[in-house]
Order: structure tokens, then sequence, then C-alpha cells
């Protein structure tokens, strides 16, 4: 297996699936000519040309407009949002458009589109563009919602995500970009709607995703030293949510903690805990924990961002108090 | 295209019948059988007809929430269509949509939409999805006065000129969204002229109660798209002559105003036309109206005798992707 980064899985994907099906191309703010604002398309335009690699104007309901109508009529677009903070001046179409195409029509057109885009926060650019909003958008049935932890899953779920007669919300992390991790050779992908554990232990179970696994598994790592093994659950996809193997890790180390970038009320982890407690109320043996962003509006300063950001200390922490 | 007697006789008997449909449909609202909004078209059947007379098969269409016209001009049939605003699983979506989600993919309508604007940048993407496969058609994307003051419609609308798109925007301005008035809403009462700011041909037919006038310019209009010249803005001035919705009392409309519209009726002008130039006589066009009662009156009772969607079926247009 090579090592790649995240950029490189991500890239990589798009690049194979654009090879493989001339049906599939992208279309986004500066992924041609500049070569995509996190250079996921560094190359694109040389290669596969201009009827594949679609600059379009700053106009989100468009790119996800114009998504839709390419899907409905047979192609396979992937529709880059730059960030998902622009997401809400395109969640008319992101949100009401594209999940009900199918349902309201009885099944007539369906809308195959993948919406590609990156969130979190982390890197001082305030409160307006540092949002991990996640939840919003994995409340609406029918669209689906997918987030990796790492460069394997983003490879293998993207391409699942573009083999997918649904539209799908791809969300990927703008801090993770440089991480690196295994994946595997040739042509895979990975299914939509599958947990996956990360990492076996027995003391205590980390649901989490996206980010929240980065964090975790460093947590983890530390804990260990200290003779305590967790397990972690890393979601993948937040609709379809696959509750399994948390259900299961749950039952057998009897504490959950939940960890996650978003802001705790009405989130992620609220979900995760509420499914947990509806499934397994008898298995607990500690409150379920949440540990998630402070409920504000993110500042520019470093230090306050940072603080107000869930950290790997914060995961540890976490973990002690449901021991 | 010049027309024989039978498709005169035709194209009158489509006028005919979504007048009916929808004087039908408006008796069954008030019996309580029809739910949620009815939006009637009554008035504006001469554009829909005209336009949907003289595009080629491989002409895609789709429509905002007024769509009952389009739907019976393509070839739903009036049971398939009562049907749906009954609710019902006979319906043509299948009692999923509605009064403002009809659609069949196969005679290649793409739907009404219901909200105001958002299916202009999906218009574009179908449009993109006949460019980028070499097809040529043309998508007419018909909309109110009232969606061009929206953001879609801008971004929609600058889109399909940048990327040069065989669409055809085709405003029906009835003067009213909801109870505004056009000069109350829009900054241009000439919509047309919205489209200058683009770059795009532009025009205004003044008589959109005549089917012929409008078939002439709807005719051209798709002529000059054909021949790769890009996106075509054409304004059909038209009129509703019931209100918004079934329930508006009309109250920003003065009785001469009213008066004066009716005068205009599209049918009566068809048939005054076609009994003029000796087409067809009165008796013919009589002939027609009572095959039409019987045509709307069967299809109410194969609405009504239809089955509710079994709850069983609540899921299944959830996803496209079956696993």
């Amino acid at each position: 297996m090579a090592i790649i980064t995240m950029r490189q899985a991500i890239s990589d994907a798009l690049w194979e699936e654009m090879e493989r099906d001339p049906k599939v191309f992208i279309m986004g703010q500066e992924v041609g000519v500049w070569g995509g604002t996190y250079a996921v398309t560094k190359g694109f335009l040389d290669h596969f040309g201009e009827k594949r690699v679609k600059d379009t104007p700053i106009a989100e309901s468009a790119i996800v407009g114009a998504g839709i109508g390419a899907a409905m009529v047979g192609l396979r677009p992937v529709s880059e949002i730059m960030t998902i903070n622009f997401a809400f001046v395109a969640m008319d179409h992101i949100v009401n458009e594209a999940p009900k195409m199918h349902t309201m029509f009885g099944g007539q057109m369906s809308v195959p589109l993948v919406i590609r885009t990156a969130g979190g926060g982390g890197r001082q650019l305030g409160a307006t563009h540092s949002q991990t909003p996640d939840a919003v958008f994995a409340h609406f049935p029918g669209l689906k919602v997918v987030s990796p932890g790492t460069p394997a899953d983003a490879k293998g779920l993207l391409k699942a995500a573009i083999r997918d007669n649904d539209p799908v919300l791809f969300i990927e992390h703008a801090a993770m970009y440089q991480i690196r991790g295994e994946v595997p050779e040739g042509d895979y992908t990975t299914p939509i709607g599958v947990s996956k554990v990360q990492r076996e232990g027995d003391a205590v179970t980390i649901v989490t995703y996206c980010k929240g696994l980065q964090l975790s598994m460093a947590a983890a790592e530390q804990l260990s030293q200290e003779g305590i093994e967790v397990e972690i659950v890393d979601l993948r996809s937040l609709r379809p949510l696959d509750m399994g193997p948390a259900l299961a890790s749950f039952k057998k180390t009897n504490r959950a903690v939940i960890v996650e970038e978003g802001w705790p009320s009405y989130g992620v982890g609220a979900e995760v805990a509420t499914r947990l407690y509806e499934a397994a109320f008898d298995y607990a043996d500690a409150p379920i924990k949440r540990v998630a962003q402070k409920e504000v509006p993110l500042p520019y300063n470093a230090a306050l961002e940072q603080f107000a950001l869930p950290q790997v200390d914060d995961v540890v922490a976490a973990v002690k108090e449901v021991l | 295209m010049a027309l024989k007697k039978k498709d005169h006789l035709e194209l009158y008997r489509q006028m005919v019948l979504i007048r009916r449909v929808e004087e039908r449909s408006a008796e069954l609202y008030q019996a309580g059988k029809i739910g949620g909004f009815l939006h009637l078209y009554i008035g504006q059947e001469a554009v829909s007809t005209g336009i949907v007379s003289v595009r080629q098969p491989q002409d895609r269409i789709i429509t905002a929430y007024r769509d009952h016209g389009v739907a019976l001009n393509v070839g739903i049939s009036a049971k398939a269509v009562i049907a749906e605003l009954l609710g019902k699983e006979t319906g043509v979506s299948k009692g999923r949509g509605g009064s403002m989600h009809m659609a069949d993919v196969e005679k290649n309508f793409w739907g009404g939409h219901a909200i105001v604007g958002a299916h202009l940048p999906i218009a574009a993407g179908m449009a993109l999805g006949d460019q980028y496969e070499g097809r040529d058609g043309v998508t007419i994307c018909m909309f109110g006065d009232g969606a061009t003051n929206i953001g879609f419609f801008h971004e929609g609308v600058n889109l399909s000129k940048v990327w040069n798109l065989p669409v055809l925007w085709l405003c029906e301005n009835n003067q009213y969204g909801m109870g505004t008035a056009v000069d109350r809403a829009s900054a241009v009462e000439q919509i047309h002229m919205k489209a200058e700011g683009y770059g795009i041909p532009h025009s205004r037919l003044e008589d959109g109660m005549d089917i012929m006038k409008v078939r002439e310019v709807v005719g051209a209009a798709l002529d000059h798209i054909r021949s790769g010249k890009g996106p075509y803005f054409l304004e059909v001035m038209t009129y509703r002559f019931q209100g918004h919705s079934m329930g508006d009392p009309q109250r920003y409309r003065e009785k001469d105003e009213v008066t004066k519209w009716e005068k205009s009726d599209p049918i009566g002008i068809y048939h005054r036309y076609i009994v003029g130039e000796k087409i067809a006589t009165k008796a013919d066009l009589d002939k027609i109206e009572e095959a039409v009662e019987a045509e709307v009156n069967e299809a109410i009772e194969f609405a009504e005798a239809s089955p509710d969607p079994g709850f069983d079926t609540l899921y299944d247009y959830m996803y496209a992707s079956k696993e």
C-alpha cells in the first residue's frame, strides 16, 4: 500500500473516475485554471480539457443547480463548493431540490450528483469561514452526507459517491489535506453508510468521524500509554447513518464518548448519543459524553480559536470522565 | 410549419382540455378533495400549448409550479393529472408530488418546480447535459415574472451565456407575482430587458393570448438557439384569470382590468380564428368540447376510484440507488 496525502487520495479518486467514465465531470470555482483552491484538481484542465473541468462564476446556486440538471439528464457531475460556509448560499439546491427530485416525481428522475466541499476551523479565517455544520445537511432525508477521516476512506468513498445514483454531499476538512495514510493500490470503493472500527479497545467507545478521528487516534495513543485502550468507531457517513459498529462497541465497553468538530447543540453527537441510549440504555455504565466545539462563532485570534475547538486533551479528559 | 386542419383541432382540443381540467379541479378543491395549493393556469393556455406544439421531441421542457397546462400539452392524460391532484397512486407522480410537481420524463417534460426560480439553474444544467453530449435539443425553461427578481434567475441566466448553453428562457409575464404587480416588484417592467444585462438576445410578445403568435415567436427562438447561437430570452405577455392559487381573494386587482383581459380569452381568440379562417366549423369545435367534457368526467371517475399509495410504499422513492 502506498502512503499518500488526503489531497492526493481525493485527487486520485476524481482523476480515476473521470478516466473511467466520460460522463463524470467537475465544475466549481477555480477548479480549472487555478487547479483548485486546495490544489485537488491541479493538472486536470490540461489533461481533461474545458469540457470536463469547468470553471464557474462565484454563484453557488448555479454550481449546484446546474449539477442537478446535468445529473437529471444522465451525466455524473461533481460540483465543488469551495467551502461549506458557501453552501448556505446554495442551501435550496442542496437540501430542497437535489434530495427531493426522486421522491417528488415518483421515481422518474434521479440526481447522481456529488457536491464536494471542505469544512472545519482552525485556520484563523473568522466566524463565517470556519464552520462544521455537517449536522445541518445530515438532517435532510434524500441527501447522503459523507465525511472521511483517512486518505483510504476519502478515496474509496469519493469513488462510491460518484458512482451512487443519489445526491451525495462529500465533506472534506480543510485542515486535513496534508495528513498521510495508507491507501490500497488499484480501483476500490468504500461503501456509503457503513461505519468502521478504526482502532480496537475495551475501555471506552469513541464514536467520531472526519477531523474527530484524527483527534481520537492521537488521544488513544496517549491513553494507551496509561493502559487505557479505547475503541474508535468512525462513522464515515452521517446519512445514511450506520450505528451497527458503534452499538456493538458500546455494548462491549459500556461507555461512550462522541467526538465531533461541530457545535454540540442539535449535532452529530446528540444524534449518536440518543441512538445509543434508545438501543442500549441498559448497557450504559456512565453517561455518554460529547466532545465538540464551544458554542460561539469562532474567533479570529489563534489562541482563542484553538480554545474553542475540540483538542486531543479534551478527548483524553472525556474518556477519563466516563471511565 | 403550416398547420393542417387536424393540427388546429388538436391544439384547440388541448386548450379546452386544460380549461376544463382546471375548472373541474377548482370544484374538486372546493369540495375538499384536492389539498395543498392549486395554482390554476386558466387564461394562459395559449402559451404552453403554443410552446409545446412547436418544440421538437428532443427539446426538454421544464416549468414552475403552475404546471398543469404543460402536463396536459405534452400528453400526460387527464386521468394521471387529476389522480395526482387527488394524491392517488395512479397520479403522474404517484401521489408524491401533487399539483406543483408533475413530470413525464418519457415525454421530455422535466417537471413543475415549486420554489420560485430554483429550476432556472437546473434548466441550465439540463442544457449543459445536451451540449456536453453533443445533442441538438434545446431546454425550454418556463417561469413567471416573479421569478426574475430572485437570485437564482440571475445565476442561471448568467451561466447560460457564459457557457453558451442551448436554453430558451421563457418568461410568462402574467403580471403578478402572487398579488404583487410587476411594476411594484421589478426594477424594469419590460422583463426581457433583464437579458440585455447578460448579453442574451431577447424580445417580448405583447399578445401571448394568441396561440398563433406564440408559436411564431417560440419557433423562431428555438431556431436561433438550435443554430448554435446560445441562449435566447423571450417574454410572453399573458394573464391569469384566476387568483394566484385557490383561496386568493384577489383584492389587488380592479374589476375593469379583469374584464378587459377576459375579452382576450385565448380559447375565444383561437375559436374565432379557426372559424373565421374557415379552417373548421363551429360544429367541429363543439364536438371537440363535448369530447373533452366526457374525457374529463371519465378522468375524475378514474381518479376518485384510484387507490391511495400504500403505507408500505412510503420509502419507495427515497433513494434511486437500491442496495
